[in-house]
C-alpha cells in the first residue's frame, strides 16, 4: 500500500499533494482496453511493400563481392537497397548533439562487424518473395579475426573492430581513450588504509525483448514529404537521423510516431527508418521495415554488458578512504549510446556516499558484438550493482552491518562530491532507515538518529588536493557551481537588456564542429529550409 | 497463383476477404478486414499478442492457417464492447490499471474472455493458468490477474 | 511464390502428396508448420491438409489407448479415459496452443519441445503412418529416428500406465506455469512384490528428440523404489543422453541435473 513519509524533510516542501498517492488514469487506457491504441503497423497503406534486410552471418569479415544479380529478377522484387544508395552512409546516433564520430553504415559496404549488421535491403510485394530473394543473393565474405571480450580488445595488437576508432576505444575529449574521474590521491589513501578490497564484477548484455518487435513504415505523402509511422521512442532523434542519412532537410519528413509497444530503451536507436524511407523513395510505395522476433531477439540492441573493476581502501572503523573504479563498457561493434553511458557511468561514480578519494576510468570499447544501446538507466544500473555488492563485500570484512555500514559512509547535505559539486538534498540516510524499518531491520539509536541534514560540509566541503595524470591537458580554472560538459556549442547567452528584445537576424552560418554538419539538418537546431 | 476465397463471421458481421495460400488468419485479419486488434508479437506462439476466438475457443492467429476458419465464427478484441459500452472486462482492465504499453492487452483480453467463458468463477490460479500463454512486458502481470478476478467478481459487469 | 494449399478428403491421398513433392510439409495444428512460414522457411512450398475426421478419434484397445494425430491437447485434457496423459498435456504451452497442437504433431516438435513425445515413448508407443505404400505401425523409438521421412501419422497408441502411481511426468522449465523444457521426465515403473517389472525411463530435451534412457532403465529393473534400490540407476541417468546448448539451458547443466530430477521422480518428491 501507498505511504506518504511527510515526518522526512517536513519543512522542505508545500505540503499539498494533489495527485500523489492517488490512482490516476493513464490518457490511453481506453485506446488500450478497447484496442484503438494506434501501433506503428496498424496503418493499412495501399500496396505496401516489404523490406528485409539479409544480414551479416560472421562477426567479423570483409565483403570482397556482393551479387544480386539472380535475386533482383525474382518474382515481386521491386529494389534491392545498398549501401551504395545511401547518401551518407555512415552516421552515429549523437552526432545531433555534436558527440561522437560517424561510424556506423546503415548498409554495410567493406566490411561486417557483428554477426546480424545489416549488407543489403530487399523490398518486396510480399514478405515470402522478400525472403525468396534473399535465398538468391551470394555474398564472398572473407572471415576476420574477432574479439568479443572488452579487455581483449584493447590490448595493442587486437583486431580493429571499427576504423573510426582504430585503438578500439571512443574518443573522449578529443584525447583520451576513456572517461576520468579525479579527486584526491587514491595511492596515497590506500597504503594508509586498513584494509583494501578488489573486486570484478560483470553484467550480461540484457535484452529488452519488447511484445512489439522494432519497425516503421513510410510512404511517399502529399506535398513531396514522406509519412513515416514509428515504434521509436525517441521522435525527434530519429526524424532528425533520418534526414542526415537521407540528406533531405528534415521538414521532408513527417513523422508520426504511435504508442510504443514496449520500448525500455531499445527502440532509440533509430534502426528502421532510414531504410524504410529510403525504400519509399525509390520505389515510390509504402515500405514496412519491421523486426521479426528472432530479428529482435538476437540483432535488436541489447543493453551493453559492462566489466567493473573496484578497489576500495578502508579504514577498521568502517569508513571508506579511497574507491577506485576501472570499467569497460562493451559497446559492440559501434557506438550508439555507449559513449553516452560512459558519461552517466561516472557522473554516478562513487555512488551517493562521501569518499575522499576517488579515481575513475571507464572505457567504452568495441568489440564485434551487437551494438548496445539505452536501457532502464543504462549507465547507473550496472555501476550501481557492482557499487552496491561491494559495499555489502566491505561491510562483511569490517565486521559491521550493512545498512549502518551504508550510512556511516552517506553523502550528506553541504559535502563536496567528487565531481566537484556540492551534494544537497541528499536523503540516502533516511531511505535507509526508512527500508531497515519496513524490513525490521534492527539498526542501533546512532544509526536511526543520522540525518542527511547534519554533519556534512565542514571539512568534507573541502576539494583534496589532486594530482594530475602524466600528460593531461592544462588546468582550467574550476570553481565547484562550474556547470562542465563534454559538448559546448561554443554558443553564449546574449546580453541581458532592458529594451524589448528585437528579432535577431537570422545567424552566419557557422562551419559545425564536426565534418557532417549536423546542424544542417537538425529540427533540433531549428534550420529549416 | 489464384488466391482463396475466405468467408467467415468476424465479431458481429459476415466477411469475405480473398488470401494468399500460406497466409495466417492475424494477416488476413489485419490486412484483408481491417481488423487491428490481434497484434503480431513473434509469429511463434509464444506471446499470445495474436490471441482470438474461433468458435469461442482460444487460438493463435499468428499459427492459425487463414482458410481453415472458412464458415467459422472470429472473436477478437475489436468486437468486445456492447454498443458503445465497454465489455466488463474492458472496465475492469481500466480500473485495475492493467496495462501500461498496451500491446499484451487484446491478447490478454481474448485469452481472460476464453476462460471467463468457459469458467466464470476462477480461483487466482486459474486465471494465472488462462493468461499462461500471453506474455506482458510491462505490468508484472498481477494487475492483469486482479483485473480478470475483479471482472469475474461482478466488479466491471454494472458497467455492461 | 506463396505457399501452395492442397486440401484432401482422404488419408492415402494426403500422404502420396507429401511423399512425391520434396517441399510438401503436412500440417497438422499449424504450431510448428505456420511459425516456419512466417519465419521464411523457403523448405516448405505446399502445405497439406486432410479432412478425414477419424484423424479425432480417440479409441481404446484392452489394455492401450489409440489416439488419433489429428486429437488436440485440449481434447486430450476433456478425455476423461485419458486421466494418466492430463499432467503432460497441462504442462504444454498455454490454453490456445493447446487447442491447437495436436498429438501427432508433438511427435515432430524439435528440442526443447516435445513434451507429450515423451510421456508416449515412456509408455511403449506405437505409432502407425500412412506412406506412399500403405500403412504401417512402428515403435515410437523407430519413428522419431527417421520422422521426417516416415509419412503421415494416423494415430499413436500407449500402453495405460499398471497404476496411477506407476506413471509419472516432469516437466523441469525456468516460467511457470508454461515455458520450454529445461528437461522433461517420463516414467513408468510397474512393481511386481515391490520390485520394478518393465521399467520405462523417457527423457525431453537431452538429445534431438524424445529417447530413452535405457542404461538407467537397465539398472532400475527388479529394484525396490527406494533411495538404495534407485542408487545404480540415478548414476547413469545421463548415460546415452546429448543434451544441446540453447537459450534454455546449457549441455553441461542438463547433464547436471537429469539424475536429480529422475531421483526426486523415482521417490515421489516434489520439485
Amino acid at each position: 500500500m501507498f505511504e506518504l513519509r511527510k515526518d522526512i524533510f517536513a519543512d522542505e516542501r508545500d505540503d499539498n499533494l494533489k495527485e500523489i498517492g492517488k490512482g490516476t488514469q493513464r490518457q490511453d487506457m481506453l485506446g488500450h482496453v478497447t484496442a484503438t491504441s494506434t501501433y506503428f503497423n496498424d496503418h493499412k497503406l495501399q500496396g505496401m511493400l516489404h523490406l528485409k534486410v539479409l544480414r551479416s552471418p560472421h562477426s567479423h569479415a570483409r565483403l570482397r563481392r556482393i551479387d544480386l544479380a539472380e535475386a533482383e529478377r525474382m518474382p515481386g522484387v521491386r529494389r534491392i537497397l545498398r549501401g551504395a544508395d545511401v547518401p551518407r552512409n555512415l552516421n552515429t546516433l549523437l552526432s545531433l548533439i555534436n558527440f561522437g564520430l560517424d561510424d556506423e553504415p546503415t548498409l554495410a559496404v567493406d566490411k561486417v562487424r557483428y554477426k546480424g549488421e545489416p549488407i543489403v535491403a530487399v523490398v518486396a510485394d510480399s514478405e515470402r518473395e522478400a525472403f525468396e530473394a534473399m535465398g538468391k543473393i551470394r555474398v564472398d565474405y572473407e572471415p576476420l579475426p574477432a574479439v568479443f571480450d572488452v579487455e581483449e580488445a584493447v590490448k595493442p595488437g587486437a583486431p580493429v573492430v571499427n576504423e573510426t576508432y582504430p585503438k578500439n576505444t571512443f574518443t573522449f575529449h578529443e584525447k583520451y581513450d576513456h572517461q576520468k574521474l579525479r579527486f584526491g590521491d587514491v595511492e596515497r589513501a590506500f597504503a594508509a588504509s586498513d584494509h583494501v578490497l578488489e573486486q570484478r564484477y560483470q553484467m550480461s548484455p540484457i535484452e529488452h525483448a519488447p511484445t512489439e518487435t522494432n519497425g516503421s513504415i513510410a510512404a511517399p505523402d502529399t506535398n513531396g514529404r514522406y509519412v513515416v509511422y514509428t515504434s521509436t521512442q525517441a521522435l525527434f532523434f530519429s526524424l532528425d537521423t533520418s534526414a542526415k542519412i537521407l540528406d533531405v532537410p528534415s521538414n521532408k519528413l513527417h513523422f508520426i510516431g504511435g504508442t510504443v509497444g514496449g520500448g525500455f530503451g531499445g527502440k532509440v536507436d533509430t534502426l528502421t527508418e532510414p531504410l524504410a524511407i529510403l525504400g519509399a523513395m525509390l520505389t515510390g510505395r509504402p515500405v514496412r521495415y519491421m523486426f521479426g522476433r528472432e530479428e529482435e531477439m538476437q540483432f535488436g540492441s541489447p543493453r551493453g554488458a559492462e566489466r567493473i573493476f573496484i578497489k576500495d581502501g578502508i579504514r577498521r572503523d568502517g569508513r571508506i578512504m579511497a574507491r577506485q573504479v576501472r570499467g569497460y563498457f562493451d559497446s559492440g561493434a559501434y557506438t550508439r549510446l555507449s559513449s553516452y553511458a560512459v558519461i552517466k557511468c561516472v557522473a554516478h561514480i562513487p555512488g551517493p556516499y562521501t569518499i575522499p578519494n576517488v579515481h575513475a576510468d571507464v572505457f567504452c570499447v568495441y568489440t564485434n558484438r551487437v551494438p548496445a544501446t539505452a536501457m532502464r538507466g543504462f549507465g547507473v544500473t550496472a555501476m550501481d550493482f557492482a557499487l552496491e555488492c561491494q559495499m555489502d563485500k566491505l561491510a562483511h570484512l569490517v565486521g559491521m552491518d550493512p545498512m549502518e555500514f551504508r550510512i556511516l559512509n552517506a553523502y550528506r547535505d553541504g559535502d563536496m562530491k567528487a565531481h566537484r559539486r556540492v551534494a544537497k538534498n541528499t536523503a540516502l540516510i533516511e531511505c535507509v532507515q526508512v527500508a531497515a524499518e519496513k524490513a525490521k531491520w534492527t539498526l542501533r539509536d546512532e544509526f536511526k538518529r543520522a540525518s542527511s541534514l547534519r554533519d556534512g560540509g565542514g571539512k568534507r566541503a573541502e576539494i583534496p588536493p589532486t594530482p594530475r595524470d602524466p600528460g593531461a591537458m592544462a588546468a582550467r580554472p574550476v570553481t565547484p557551481a562550474q556547470q562542465r560538459t563534454s559538448y559546448d556549442r561554443g554558443l553564449t547567452p546574449p546580453e541581458p537588456s532592458r529594451a524589448p528584445p528585437t528579432p535577431a537576424p537570422p545567424p552566419p552560418a557557422a562551419a559545425p564542429a564536426s565534418s557532417h554538419g549536423a546542424t544542417r539538418f537538425s529540427s533540433v537546431f531549428g534550420r529549416r529550409r | 497463383m489464384a488466391k482463396t476465397a475466405l468467408q467467415f463471421r468476424h465479431n458481429d458481421r459476415e466477411v469475405a476477404v480473398f488470401v494468399d495460400g500460406g497466409t495466417s488468419l492475424l494477416t488476413a485479419l489485419r490486412d484483408s478486414v481491417g481488423d487491428h486488434s490481434p497484434k503480431f508479437g513473434c509469429g511463434q506462439g509464444g506471446c499470445g499478442a495474436c490471441t482470438v476466438l474461433i468458435d469461442g475457443e482460444a487460438h493463435l492467429s499468428c499459427l492459425t492457417l487463414a482458410e481453415t476458419v472458412e464458415g467459422r465464427a472470429i472473436q477478437t478484441a475489436d468486437g468486445l464492447k456492447n454498443g458503445a459500452a465497454l465489455h466488463p472486462l474492458q472496465a475492469a482492465f481500466m480500473e485495475n490499471f492493467a496495462a501500461q504499453c498496451g500491446y499484451c492487452t487484446p491478447g490478454m483480453l481474448m485469452a481472460a474472455k476464453a476462460l471467463l467463458d468457459h469458467n466464470p468463477q476462477p480461483t487466482r490460479q486459474d486465471v494465472i493458468d488462462g493468461i499462461a500463454g500471453n506474455i506482458c512486458r510491462c505490468t508484472g502481470y498481477e494487475p492483469i490477474i486482479n483485473a480478470i478476478l475483479a471482472a469475474a467478481a461482478g466488479g466491471g459487469a454494472r458497467r455492461a | 511464390m506463396p505457399v501452395n494449399v492442397k486440401t484432401f478428403a482422404t488419408i492415402p491421398e494426403a500422404a502420396g502428396a507429401l511423399a512425391s513433392e520434396r517441399d510438401a510439409r503436412y500440417i497438422g495444428g499449424g504450431t510448428l508448420v505456420m511459425r516456419a512460414l512466417n519465419e521464411g522457411d523457403l523448405s516448405i512450398a505446399t502445405v497439406v491438409r486432410v479432412r478425414d475426421h477419424s484423424l479425432g478419434t480417440i479409441r481404446p484397445a484392452g489394455g492401450r489407448v489409440t489416439i488419433g494425430a489429428a486429437v488436440t491437447l485440449a481434447q486430450l485434457l476433456n478425455a476423461r479415459d485419458l486421466a494418466f496423459l492430463h499432467p503432460v498435456a497441462r504442462s504444454i504451452g498455454g490454453p490456445a496452443v493447446r487447442n491447437m497442437g495436436t498429438v501427432g504433431g508433438n511427435l515432430f516438435a524439435p528440442a526443447p519441445f516435445g513434451d507429450l513425445a515423451v510421456a508416449l515413448l515412456a509408455l511403449d508407443a506405437m505409432v502407425s503412418v500412412q506412406g506412399s505404400y500403405g500403412t504401417r505401425e512402428m515403435a515410437m523409438e523407430e519413428f522419431l529416428a527417421g520422422r521426417e521421412r516416415a509419412g503421415l501419422v494416423i494415430s499413436v497408441s500407449c500402453t495405460r500406465p499398471a497404476s496411477p502411481e506407476a506413471f509419472r511426468y516432469r516437466k523441469v522449465s525456468r516460467v511457470k506455469p508454461k515455458g520450454a523444457s529445461v528437461i522433461s521426465l517420463a516414467v513408468h515403473v510397474p512393481q511386481s512384490s515391490g520390485r520394478v517389472n518393465g521399467a520405462r525411463i523417457a527423457y525431453g530435451a537431452m538429445a534431438p528428440t524424445a529417447i530413452r534412457a535405457k542404461a538407467a532403465e537397465r539398472a532400475l529393473e527388479g529394484r525396490s523404489l527406494d533411495e538404495a534400490g534407485i542408487a545404480a540407476a540415478v548414476a547413469v541417468a545421463a548415460e546415452g543422453t546429448s543434451p544441446a546448448t540453447d537459450p534454455i539451458a546449457s549441455t553441461w547443466y542438463r547433464r547436471e541435473v537429469v539424475g536429480v530430477h529422475l531421483r526426486r521422480l523415482l521417490l515421489g518428491q516434489d520439485t
